[in-house]
């Protein structure tokens, strides 16, 4: 088991957030989270990334205990994390942004930084240019390959299609198979359950803070309540 | 009209006008308590009294230096542009970024060698003690700030606390305090130095480690109690300070390195040499710390927090760096003035001490050494100049006023400061606009 959540309770102050999930992720699978807005599904990732601690409950990664991990202890440990709403540096070129996801390692990058604008040609024809001033396609491109920079075996993606064309989303999620099949494991929020299912191997339901049920994205897709609830079909 | 407003040329000349016209009562008449608006009116309508211009108008005097500083500033912004056409024209880039390097590198060499040379160019005392006490240590303090406000993004009002602690350890190092010295016996100035910087540095990271979690104003209130309380324990603590008489005498430091014997004396001259010589060292520190992998760090943090940490920046241990480094720059700073003033009075190191600073730096232009240097040179200078020769009714407490003015004139019309670093104007820019995480905890869904 490559990461192993059980039983994690989040509390922000009085209110709970979580209310003890327990989830895992397999080494090579692409596993999604689905969920209505405030469902839980942005709390879950932040405590994935060390941002928030459950209170109860413990999470371990690749056999290790990293339930109590700092967030910027996460990259060193093999765990990326591409943060909702893009966040990349808007005042660096995108080099500089990719040089930045390199933060933690040692020695010359410059072959990942390579590898990088291979999978995303339009970052290496911006190279020069501010974060800021992409476009918001080209920016979720740019903290994709920040977080791959950092060399994960884990991808932690926040809901990588916010605000985007479906051209562009169509894109990403191409790329986010692609990123599975050279190796790195992937797990991704989404709200757009139809596309995320059909790139999953593997799916979990949250509501009200608890995952309500899990299983292989291909049952999930066939499944009533979640073509009810996510994909818009009356019953 | 409006868009007659935006226009370059007229926006350049309106905020000269307004400079002139605050320069102007600056040095104008004052007023009395029955007519306090009276000294503002004359500064207007006197005749002016100096330029030469004997009898002309006072306003006719300061528009007509408006307008030569508005032809002044329209050439250099057209020389600007035209540069930037020639630019872009050019394709080898690369070799344009490392030629204005070394022109930099050049120009920062010759304004050293004017600065070894000034005391004999300017003979008047008053300017050699200014020179040191009021513009090279206080250039020392602003690049020090601006390690903590300009690079890390970090709001401190109380940095005059590190300077405090700075000249008291010098004291104690010395053995100019009630309390017996820290080695037991009193030592030359010189070793102070590096104990002052440790111990400051010491108190930087004290101070910081609990505090720096906080964010922007919190933080301010934080550093400005610690400016405080600093300073309430140095009148207080008469057994350890000396409280509100100050220190006992500090020695001045000497070197005794074989065939070299110097000893540093009440001439301010040869401290100046000593702190210009530091302030070129702080400089090329600064610089490389930079654009060190600890100054990628600062960006990131300054840009984007959350994302920092997302690529495995602690932001804490880098925060903490920032303050350390900062402080131990002002606990330098205070070392000199400890041993160069003889004595310290606590009355030295009062909230508008920091807050001096803080307008040098943004002043100057935040995040940008060449930017902080030239402010701090710029403002202690002028501020030096309306103590030496005031103009008729200046007080020297009005400094505050017009400092208080250049700051919120400067935040209108140029929040970069004078001579901004580039990444930083883009930042504020971007801020200014609404865009950006500069400071906030939540996201936001950038277009």
């Amino acid at each position: 088991m490559m990461l192993e959540v059980s039983n994690a309770v989040v509390r922000y102050g009085a209110i709970t957030a979580l209310h003890g999930i327990s989830f895992n992720v397999e080494a090579g699978e692409i596993v999604t989270l689905l969920g209505a807005n405030g469902a839980g599904k942005t709390t879950t990732l932040r405590m994935l990334s060390g941002l928030h601690a459950p209170t109860e409950g413990s999470i371990t990664f690749e056999g290790q205990d990293v339930t109590r991990t700092k967030a910027h202890d996460f990259t060193g440990l093999g765990i990326s994390h591409v943060p909702e709403g893009r966040r990349i540096f808007p005042q660096m070129t995108v080099e500089e942004n990719l040089e930045m996801g390199a933060f933690g390692r040692r020695g010359s990058f410059s072959d990942d930084m390579e590898k990088m604008y291979v999978t995303f040609p339009i970052l290496k024809d911006r190279r020069k240019q501010m974060g800021g001033n992409l476009s918001g396609g080209e920016q979720q491109m740019l903290a994709i390959a920040r977080a791959l920079m950092g060399k994960p075996r884990l991808l932690l993606l926040d809901e990588p299609s916010m605000g985007l064309a479906p051209m562009i989303v169509e894109t990403i999620f191409r790329i986010i198979g692609e990123i599975r099949d050279s190796g790195t494991t992937v797990f991704l929020v989404e709200q757009n359950a139809a596309q995320a299912l059909r790139l999953a191997d593997r799916g979990y339901v949250m509501e009200n803070g608890r995952i309500v049920f899990g299983d292989s994205a291909a049952n999930l897709l066939t499944d009533a309540r979640v073509r009810a609830v996510y994909l818009g079909e009356a019953v | 009209m409006r868009a007659f407003l935006r226009h370059p040329a007229v926006r350049r000349f309106v905020i000269l006008a307004i400079a002139m016209a605050v320069l102007e009562v600056m040095t104008g008449p004052p007023g009395s308590t029955d007519a306090p608006t009276e000294g503002i009116a004359h500064s207007f309508t006197q005749p002016s009294s100096f330029f030469g211009l004997f009898g002309t108008l006072r306003w006719v005097v300061f528009l007509f230096l408006a307008l030569v500083l508005w032809g002044v500033a329209s050439l250099w912004a057209w020389r600007g542009a035209s540069i930037k056409s020639t630019l872009s024209s050019v394709t080898a880039v690369p070799r344009q970024v490392s030629q204005r390097k070394v022109t930099r590198r050049g120009f920062g060499v010759a304004l050293f060698i004017v600065a070894l040379f000034l005391p004999h160019i300017v003979t008047d005392p008053f300017w050699h003690a200014a020179m040191v006490e009021q513009i090279a240590i206080y250039v020392l303090l602003a690049m020090g700030l601006n390690v903590v406000v300009g690079f890390a993004g970090l709001l401190d009002l109380g940095y005059v606390a590190f300077y405090a602690i700075g000249a008291y350890t010098t004291a104690w190092v010395t053995g100019a305090l009630p309390t017996p010295p820290l080695f037991h016996h009193a030592l030359n100035a010189f070793y102070a130095i590096p104990a002052a910087i440790v111990i400051v540095m010491l108190a930087g990271v004290l101070l910081g480690a609990p505090t720096l979690r906080l964010r922007g104003d919190y933080l301010a209130i934080v550093t400005l109690g610690f400016g405080e309380l600093i300073l309430i324990f140095a009148n207080n603590l008469y057994g350890i300070t000396g409280g509100s008489q100050g220190t006992g005498s500090i020695p001045h430091p000497s070197i005794h390195l074989g065939p070299i014997r110097y000893q540093w004396g009440l001439d301010p001259v040869p401290y100046y040499y000593l702190t210009i010589v530091f302030v070129a060292l702080f400089i090329i520190g600064f610089t490389l710390l930079e654009h060190s992998r600890v100054g990628r760090a600062w960006t990131a943090i300054r840009e984007d927090e959350v994302a920092a940490e997302s690529v495995g920046i602690n932001p804490l241990k880098y925060k903490v760096m920032a303050f350390a480094i900062g402080a131990s720059t002002a606990g330098f700073a205070g070392a000199i003035t400890g041993s160069q003033l003889i004595h310290i009075f606590p009355t030295s190191f009062s909230l508008l001490f920091s807050i001096n600073i803080l307008v040098l730096v943004i002043f100057g232009g935040m995040g940008s050494i060449s930017g902080v240097v030239l402010g701090a040179v710029l403002v202690q200078t002028v501020s030096m100049f309306l103590l030496h020769s005031p103009p008729s009714g200046y007080q020297s407490a009005d400094l505050y006023i017009y400092l208080g003015a250049l700051l919120v004139v400067m935040m209108i019309f140029r929040p970069v400061g004078v001579l901004p670093s580039r990444r930083r104007k883009r930042e504020i820019g971007l801020a200014e606009a609404g865009e950006g995480h500069m400071d906030e905890v939540l996201t936001g869904d950038t277009p």
